[in-house]
């Protein structure tokens, strides 16, 4: 296998509309086996989780970026690097709360939720879940624990779709008991 | 409609989309992992991950079929078996890989079957298959929105992914639809 040399390495993009379907495929199987939009939010942010966990590596790897200070420069770095690297958009980060500690993505059009329409009875969904488990499981990766969930969505009848990240702590790493 | 509620935008007003968006490969290596780890944890053979894949990609396909026929070929429908088989090479690999497959032929000695052969698919790209599962092909996937988009088109016909050459398409038609393609030719 050749070494990486530090610089990123090409990004290989993929139809959009081919993912945009796929996940809607995978939603449409999960609500067909859970049945209650409370148990496939659920399942979807732990997908969500999964994937994220998986997605900080190769976005470390590709992005060569350093350590962020504080959570200003991790709020930009999402939106603008991340996002753009992944979904090939850039959500804004508004709404700071007074104690820094919260911000807002607004995603103007998410890709994610391209043909959909939410039916009447699925009106609890939160269809793109699976962003909010994602930022979550990166971030804890990155030795921070967040909480994250949807202010807006697009979907119900806003104007657009607002992820909400609030930070929690930072992890340390526990070294299991006999070690030191 | 009521008039308390909010008038809701449908998508059926929104202009179709132009199909120009791009993501990440490894963003749908991702989602389409864990769709597979999901559906891994729900079946208890190797050939029952198989339909479950083919059941996504038959979902994914029975939406791409109106919206390519609107937007690539001007609301006209195809009637001959040859014809839908290129629209599939050409324009749906297009539309959902960038590029078209590699080969189309057909089977030597029973006129139902045809391969589409392709080295190496897109979507398998970083997925490398365990001892235990050996003959899984992830190819299942692409299998299931081509047998959508056939039997959406009126060509009823059943589509499996095989190891052979890279990964073969097997598509195999009802005796109906190549009488019927002999009546139109």
């Amino acid at each position: 296998m050749s070494k990486t040399t530090g610089r990123a390495f090409e990004n290989k993009k993929l139809v959009g509309e081919l993912f945009t379907l796929t996940y809607g495929a995978l939603v449409s199987q999960l609500i067909k086996d859970y049945e209650k939009d409370d148990e496939v939010n659920k399942q979807l942010d732990k997908m969500g989780y999964n994937i994220g966990v998986r997605l900080v590596e190769d976005f470390m790897a590709r992005s060569n970026l350093g350590k962020c200070q504080d959570l200003r420069e991790t709020a930009d770095v999402i939106a603008k690097v991340a996002f753009k690297m992944y979904l090939n958009i850039t959500p804004v980060v508004t709404n700071w709360s007074l104690a820094n500690d919260e911000f807002s993505l607004i995603l103007e059009n998410n890709p994610l939720a391209e043909f959909v329409e939410l039916p009447e009875r699925h009106s609890d969904l939160s269809y793109a879940n699976v962003l909010c488990g994602a930022i979550r499981g990166a971030l804890e990766m990155l030795q921070l624990e967040v909480e994250t969930w949807f202010l807006k969505d697009a979907l119900k009848g806003d104007t657009a779709t607002e992820l909400r990240v609030k930070f929690i702590k930072k992890l340390t790493d526990a070294l299991p008991a006999g070690e030191d | 409609m009521d008039q308390s509620k909010r008038p809701r935008i449908t998508i059926l007003d929104k202009p179709t989309s132009r199909g120009k968006q791009e993501v990440s490969l490894s963003a749908f290596a991702l989602l389409f992992s864990e769709m597979i780890q999901y559906s891994q944890n729900r079946v208890r053979s190797v050939a029952e991950l198989q339909t479950k894949l083919s059941d996504f990609g038959f979902s994914v396909g029975s939406r791409l079929v109106d919206l390519l026929i609107v937007r690539e070929k001007g609301n006209k429908r195809e009637i001959k078996v040859l014809n839908i088989l290129l629209f599939i090479k050409v324009q749906l690999w297009k539309a959902l890989f960038g590029k078209e497959a590699d080969k189309l032929e057909q089977a030597s000695d029973d006129d139902k079957i045809y391969y589409i052969i392709e080295k190496e698919p897109v979507i398998s790209t970083y997925i490398s298959v365990p001892k235990d599962k050996g003959s899984l092909n992830c190819a299942a996937f692409a299998a299931g929105i081509v047998e959508a988009v056939l039997n959406f088109s009126n060509f009823p016909c059943k589509v499996t992914a095989h190891w052979h050459k890279g990964t073969t398409l097997m598509i195999k038609f009802d005796e109906s639809v190549i009488a019927r393609d002999k009546l139109v030719t």
